[in-house]
């Protein structure tokens, strides 16, 4: 499969992405972000500082929450990862997604698709968080626009309707 | 009476489904053909003569395609109020972070090792960093005496007014550079062909500024150079003018290349290198009465514009104007001065000036009340412009405005009065002291002055051949709400379905020039403008005789459909009109600075952990009146998030210089404020209407920038009896006061013992 000069030192990579099996040619210490934008053509996850710090990058890669831009590629090997692009069913919004937009959690949008993930890794783990967790567990993705209290208005909302529906 | 439909109410982001799902896409998600990344060769040093560039014979240069000033086809600058920033430097450096050279490669991880291949030389010149090396003007730096731009505002009789104070109450503050760290860096695409000319896509405020910029760059007309905004992944300021910098870079890189380049630019980069809030120096000189009333005084205000013109000049008016804050001057000498430093330049943020000198007039009023021996609540009330009265520059307040009921209701609001009484007692013992404080201010909507007669915006309203209406304007959204509100007021106007109206691209080919996306001006007038140009479109139906004079939606759609049907394209413009009350004296700096102002009180609780010595905010109120609300949930975003930076200026985000250049320009020592820092903010709005704006609506972008800083430090003051007044106020700053303190009572002590 390596065949070109181009692709020499590059390794053979097969990961699970939003449901979906992709085998691709990287080189071993690419970051997750660039595979994932580049590569694949999901640009949801965002550059915002390149060292981890912002969290407009996050995915969840095998059930955990993580900077795509710390991770390098040949570590997400066989792993399994959901984008900010494999969350809505369709034409159907994920309900984080459908609060963001009802709360006014999203405004430029370019830490949305991060928040989001954050949002719904928290939820996974603690399907009815306190305000007080949601505050800590999103304290990983920085947003410059909202002052936080509508992302945080959008994640008990969408919590709230999940349990809803679930009960 | 409020029969509004669409208006006033939270309808659905126009762009908020791309967000929420990833498929917004923003500069960086944009890959042409071809493409090519490009990255900038900067200075080293903040000043000097450029004597020999060398290049890395390890480098393979063949495969670089490589940009000086000598490339340039048109002029060597940035064009924008004055041309005097190049847009490469050729023999001298003014800045550390100044462009030299432009390199472009097909892979961008070369480019990293290419740039730093790039070897400079010169002969230095001495450089000066701060307010008081300029203005010693020890070096010249920038024109013959280091000035930029000076204002006088004067009130009445200021000289006289001395020997009748029973106080004269002095103050000096200072605040310091903040980055406006939008979470998207600057980016920019261009495409060059000869026939066509230059196209970029970015992530801008201000397309027509770009525009400009690229013509006089480019040397070419107007038909030859089109913007493209992106989505915009935050701005506050920072993408108003240095993206006309970056937008040219990647236009001489296309140009010369003949393929399309990227320029991107990482968190450091962006940081280091593009603008960021002006630092500044207040001093106040106040002549008080007995009772606390103020007679008059002179305030001096110096910002750092950095090493070219830039928006200083602009900046520093704003600055001025509001430097007053919200009371009564019946003898007023402002004295505004933008100066030159060896630092690179500084922009426009959010409040643009206003922040610097309303943390100066709010901390300033605390100290009167000290000195005079009222309550801060006290003293602010007795001050208070009324309607009626007259500004600094003679404006007379025609709004409704109470401040002092809006100071009691804030005061309710954040149950001001029973925390104080409780702080006093448990301050007493602990660790912890906990104190409150406030700022009053208000913050003028729209260009300052004639800025809105230069500007003479225009906008477009649609009909379309499916009957909807589109609206045309080259304002921007980079989350502000831009389009949602633009698409509510021309719903409003025409009676339509919110779904009935859409908003083009902000692409110069295609929208009219309806100014910046700046100075709180969107949607009280671009939004006043698409109202009317919305009306036009009836006009011409009604006219058409397609259109009744009541109608429904659907009536109207199809009237519409078959008038685009019939006779082709459907538009209507609106242009600015100064309203015929509004007069503006550039030359004595006086008359009506500003058609409307937002006006608020915000109160603070704060706690200072004696351990650590960090100051956390445990509550804040944000209470406004900015006129009619016409999103509530856009309102509530703009204020809280505004409050949020406010309180970064505060007590977070401190720019570390050395020779010019920012030494944390990373997220990780560059702090600002995380979900977990921050305090509930609770927002609050009193709507009396205004009849300059849209459906009543005034400015409220930059009005909550204004307020956190001197709300919080005076709530610092409560909690520990020290005054400080300059931000940021970090950690060992209070160590540091809290240490000379007890140095200071101990030495008392001692000399009482002997």
């Amino acid at each position: 499969m390596i065949s070109s000069l181009q692709d020499r030192g590059k390794s053979e990579i097969s990961l699970t992405v939003n449901g979906e099996r992709k085998t691709l040619l990287a080189f071993p210490m690419e970051r997750l972000l660039d595979v994932l934008r580049q590569q694949l053509g999901l640009t949801g996850a965002k550059e915002g500082c390149g060292e981890g710090e912002c969290g407009s990058c996050s995915v969840v890669m095998d059930g955990t929450l993580v900077n795509s831009c710390l991770v390098p590629v040949l570590q997400a090997e066989g792993a399994t990862i959901v984008t900010i692009e494999g969350l809505a069913a369709g034409a159907q919004l994920h309900p984080l997604q459908q609060a963001f937009l009802e709360c006014g959690g999203a405004q430029c949008g370019i830490c949305t698709p991060g928040m989001i993930l954050a949002a719904l890794y928290l939820l996974n783990h603690q399907p009815r968080p306190s305000l007080e967790e949601i505050r800590e567990r999103l304290s990983g993705n920085l947003c410059r626009c909202t002052g936080y209290l509508q992302i945080f208005e959008a994640v008990a909302k969408a919590a709230d309707r999940r349990t809803a529906t679930s009960s | 009476m409020n029969h509004e439909r669409i208006v006033g109410t939270a309808v659905p982001r126009k762009e908020g489904h791309g967000k929420v799902t990833g498929k917004a896409r923003y500069v960086d998600d944009m890959l042409l053909p071809d493409m090519l990344y490009g990255a900038t060769v900067r200075s080293q040093i903040p000043r000097g003569r450029i004597r020999k560039i060398t290049f890395d014979p390890g480098i393979p240069w063949s495969e670089f395609v490589i940009v000086s000033a000598k490339d340039i086809p048109g002029k060597n600058c940035i064009a924008l109020i004055g041309d005097d920033q190049p847009c490469l430097a050729s023999q001298f450096v003014n800045h550390p972070e100044e462009p030299i050279l432009l390199l472009a490669h097909p892979d961008r991880h070369a480019l990293q090792k290419a740039v730093d291949a790039v070897s400079i030389e010169y002969d230095l010149l001495p450089a000066i960093f701060t307010i008081e090396e300029s203005q010693r003007c020890s070096e010249v730096v920038w024109g013959a005496d280091n000035i930029f731009k000076t204002y006088r505002i004067e009130k009445g009789d200021i000289d006289g007014v001395w020997s009748k104070a029973d106080y004269i109450v002095e103050g000096e503050y200072s605040t310091g550079a903040q980055e406006q760290l939008y979470i998207e860096n600057n980016g920019m695409i261009a495409a060059y062909d000869a026939r066509q000319g230059i196209t970029v896509w970015g992530s801008l405020q201000c397309p027509y500024y770009v525009h400009k910029a690229l013509m006089a760059l480019c040397n070419l007309p107007a038909e030859k150079v089109r913007v493209v905004q992106m989505e915009t992944g935050g701005a506050f300021g920072g993408k108003e003018d240095y993206p006309s910098m970056i937008a040219g870079h990647a236009a001489l890189l296309a140009i010369k290349s003949g393929r399309p380049v990227k320029i991107i630019y990482d968190r450091s980069e962006d940081m280091a290198a593009t603008t960021k809030r002006h630092p500044s120096r207040t001093r106040h000189r106040t002549a008080v009465s007995r009772d606390g009333k103020i007679l008059g005084g002179e305030i001096d205000f110096t910002i750092d514009g950095g090493a070219y013109a830039t928006l200083s000049s602009v900046v520093l008016s704003r600055g001025a104007i509001h430097a007053g804050g919200p009371y009564y001057w019946p003898n007023v000498r402002i004295r505004a001065k933008a100066v030159a430093t060896n630092a690179p330049p500084h922009g426009a943020f959010r409040g643009f000036g206003a922040p610097q000198s309303i943390f100066a007039m709010e901390r300033h009023m605390d100290r009167i009340a000290q000195v005079v021996g009222l309550s801060p609540v006290e003293v602010r009330r007795r001050n208070f412009l009324k309607p009626g009265q007259t500004t600094t520059t003679l404006q007379t307040v025609r709004e409704p405005i109470e401040l002092a009921k809006l100071l009691d209701r804030a005061l309710s609001l954040s149950e001001y009065h029973s925390k104080k009484k409780r702080f006093s007692i448990e301050n007493q013992s602990g660790s912890g002291k906990k104190g409150v404080g406030i700022a009053a201010f208000l913050h003028g909507a729209g260009f300052t002055g004639s800025g809105e007669r230069y500007l003479s915006s225009v906008v477009g309203v649609e009909g379309c051949a499916d009957g909807r209406v589109r609206v045309l304007v080259s304002s921007t959204e980079f989350g502000q709400g831009t389009k949602t509100v633009l698409c509510q007021i021309a719903a409003e106007a025409l009676g339509l379905r919110y779904e009935d109206v859409t908003i083009a691209q902000a692409d110069t080919t295609e929208v009219p020039n309806s100014g910046p996306t700046v100075a709180s001006r969107t949607v009280m007038v671009v939004g006043k403008l698409v109202e009317s140009a919305a009306r036009g479109i009836q006009q011409t139906l009604t006219l058409a005789g397609m259109l009744g004079d009541s109608y429904s939606a659907d009536e109207f759609r199809a009237a519409c459909q078959s008038h685009v049907a019939a006779h082709g394209e459907l538009r209507s413009w609106a242009q600015y009109e100064p309203p015929p009350d509004i007069f503006w004296d550039d030359q004595a700096y006086r008359g009506e600075a500003y058609a409307a102002y937002s006006w608020a009180v915000y109160v603070a609780e704060v706690s200072v952990d004696l351990s650590t010595y960090s100051v956390s905010v445990n509550d804040f109120v944000a209470l406004q009146e900015v006129g009619r609300v016409l999103h509530p949930v856009l309102a509530v975003g703009q204020i809280a998030g505004g409050v949020a930076q406010g309180i970064g200026f505060a007590l977070y985000e401190k720019v570390i210089w050395q020779q010019g250049r920012m030494q944390n320009s990373q997220m990780t020592n560059y702090i600002m404020p995380t979900s977990s820092d921050l305090p509930p903010i609770r927002v609050f709005f009193e709507e009396l209407g205004n009849v300059h704006g849209a459906f009543g609506a005034k400015g409220i972008g930059e009005l909550p920038m204004d307020g956190p800083a001197p709300a919080i430090l005076n709530a610092v003051e409560d909690a520990l009896g020290l005054p400080f007044d300059s931000i940021p106020l970090m950690p060992e700053d209070i160590l540091e006061a809290i240490t000379a303190r007890s140095a200071a009572s101990e030495s008392d002590v001692a000399s009482e013992v002997r």
